[in-house]
């Protein structure tokens, strides 16, 4: 059981972005993509998804090729937490979770009971119950992100990719965010999400895989590869380590 | 709370059943509800109404196809403006988007420049305007670049734009006694003169095109969020959007082959029903349909009431719609409730 990717190249029919890239995300682990921008992580995630069609190398969930499968079966497998925005028309939160359902319902089938209860019982998982009624237009960017897991949870997913989910949140909603991440792995869901944070990837990662240009640095255990010479060398800048007295580090990009 | 859905659809419903009673009451030959009632009742049972034989032919052959003409129309282009809103991720779009009336229109003025009669004029219209959609979705489908939705939209306008030029070609051709008068009319929308036989052509395209999309209603939601979100829901959009288009084109056409141009109604009642039952497509396209058919209705029946002659239809629906648009941009904040 497992996400999987061997030696992969990506990108657009007319231009490749990455190659040779090789990773593993199984249930109940977390793993973080870091890379600089316009590193290929964005594009990456859609190849994991499904959305771009590999250029080469392997790629299989649990064993059976990707490509292989419908839209609507890699949907019941993969959640996809996109970067929260505003979106077009005021829906109610509650509408934009039951859209989660798209996939485990006939193309002309309206919601039924059991969708709208699996609807309500992830905005309660994820505690945002409350915002249920109220239009998802007009709440929090932090709100919007947690509404935003709940819609792929509703998918029933055994892995959830989510691409860059505190980019554009406060320092508490980062926090708030990351918490409900991990809690998930833990109750057995395969994570997998891009962060600019190095620190985010140390506190909530199992593991870590880098790439730059479109290609893998390194791929292991978090605690092994976040060290400053390897983030020096991913982001091309000087990288300070701070550290408490129980041993904990933290980093500091630049001097 | 988004509005309740059942009070927003008895109001929808409220509207259409004065819209029907106006329509067929109003007029050179008043009819009563109470007239109207027994007329009906008539008809269905067979027995005499024992009404004077004008008030009869004026309910059965001329309101009463009218009538039928004005909610076919109406719906249709509500139900088509909700459809592309959602599809293009745009409030500010009507059915027309895709060149679906500038092609139908193109088509009318040719017909009638060729003086092909009415039933080869409104071919000429429903032909022109399938032909323009098809031809703009095959070239944005052809240009594989960036957002395809964005493409597809782009390509619109600038197809109906050389179709308007075709247009003002084909009427400085025209001449200007007898063909540019009735370009002229055409091109503004009228559903004057609309007798029994003109619903036959009309029915079946809106009756197809609008099931197919009240059916596909739900996947709308999902399909008015940006295209990789929507596919990573288990949607295959492209098929959909074929579908989508594909019919929202059908009653597009079909209702400008019968009624001309007829702008606006398209633009504003997916707003109006967003008032009345929220954004939910699931919802709203009903709704929309309901309203759709009331609003023309009322429109037409002013059509033909006010003033000394008929006022063509799209005058009275852009007056109508102007100052309603222009407010709903000094209201709207937040997103498109």
């Amino acid at each position: 059981m497992s996400l999987s990717a061997c030696g992969l190249s990506y990108g657009y029919p007319e231009r490749q972005i990455g190659r040779e890239i090789g990773l593993e995300l199984k249930p109940g682990e977390v793993l973080a993509l870091l890379g600089p921008n316009g590193s290929g992580k964005t594009t990456l995630l859609k190849t994991l998804l499904g959305l771009l069609p590999p250029q080469g190398g392997e790629l299989a969930l649990d064993g059976a090729p990707l490509a292989a499968l419908s839209v609507a079966e890699r949907a019941r497998a993969l959640g996809y937490v996109p970067q929260a925005h505003a979106g077009t028309f005021a829906f109610s939160v509650f509408t934009v979770v039951l859209m989660g359902r798209t996939a485990h319902g006939g193309l002309f089938a309206a919601p039924s009971a059991h969708d709208r209860a699996i609807a309500m019982a992830m905005l309660e998982r994820l505690g945002v119950a409350r915002l249920a009624q109220r239009p998802y237009t007009q709440i929090s960017g932090g709100e919007r992100q947690l509404v935003l897991i709940a819609r792929a949870l509703a998918q029933e997913p055994r892995y959830i990719i989510l691409d860059e989910p505190t980019a554009s949140l406060d320092f508490g909603n980062q926090g708030k965010v990351m918490v409900e991440i991990t809690r998930l792995a833990a109750e057995g869901l395969g994570i997998l999400f891009t962060t600019h944070d190095p620190n985010q990837a140390l506190r909530y990662a199992d593991h870590v895989l880098m790439i730059r240009n479109g290609q893998a640095i390194a791929a292991g255990s978090a605690a092994e590869l976040l060290i400053p010479e390897r983030l020096a060398e991913l982001y091309g800048v000087a990288i300070e380590t701070v550290r408490d007295t129980e041993g904990r580090v933290a980093f500091l990009p630049g001097h | 709370m988004p509005p309740s859905s059942l009070r927003g659809n008895l109001i929808a419903f409220g509207l259409l059943a004065l819209a029907v009673l106006l329509a067929f009451g109003l007029g050179r030959f008043p009819v009563g509800p109470g007239e109207l009632g027994r007329l009906i009742w008539a008809g269905l049972t067979g027995q005499a109404s024992g009404l004077p034989p004008q008030v009869e032919t004026v309910i059965w052959n001329i309101r009463g196809p009218r009538v039928i003409a004005a909610l076919l129309c109406g719906a249709a282009l509500a139900v088509a403006g909700t459809a592309f809103q959602g599809l293009f991720r745009n409030p500010l779009v009507s059915p027309d988007i895709l060149g679906a009336s500038s092609g139908a229109a193109l088509g009318a003025v040719i017909g009638i420049y060729f003086s092909l009669g009415i039933i080869g004029i409104q071919f000429a219209a429903f032909a022109g305007g399938l032909v323009a959609v098809g031809a703009v979705y095959a070239i944005g489908s052809g240009l594989r670049r960036g957002d395809p939705v964005l493409v597809l939209v782009l390509t619109g306008v600038v197809v109906g734009s050389l179709l308007g030029a075709g247009i003002g070609l084909v009427k400085y051709w025209a001449d200007p006694y007898n063909q540019l008068p009735a370009m002229t009319f055409w091109l503004l929308g009228s559903l004057a003169g609309t007798a029994k036989p003109d619903l036959v052509p009309l029915l079946g395209p809106v009756l197809l095109g609008s099931a197919v999309l009240v059916a596909l209603r739900w996947r709308m939601n999902a399909m008015s969020l940006p295209e990789e979100e929507a596919r990573a829901l288990g949607l295959s959009t492209g098929p959909l959007r074929v579908a989508i288009v594909a019919a929202a084109t059908l009653v597009t056409a079909a209702s400008v082959a019968a009624a001309g141009i007829i702008g606006w109604v398209g633009l504003v009642v997916p707003h109006l029903a967003r008032f009345l039952v929220g954004p939910d497509f699931g919802r709203l396209v009903p709704t929309a349909a309901i309203l759709g058919g009331g609003y023309l209705l009322i429109i037409d029946t002013l059509a033909r009431t006010v003033g000394p002659v008929e006022t063509p239809l799209g005058i009275l629906t852009a007056v109508i719609g102007t100052p309603f648009f222009i407010w709903l941009l000094a209201s709207a904040r937040g997103g498109w409730s």
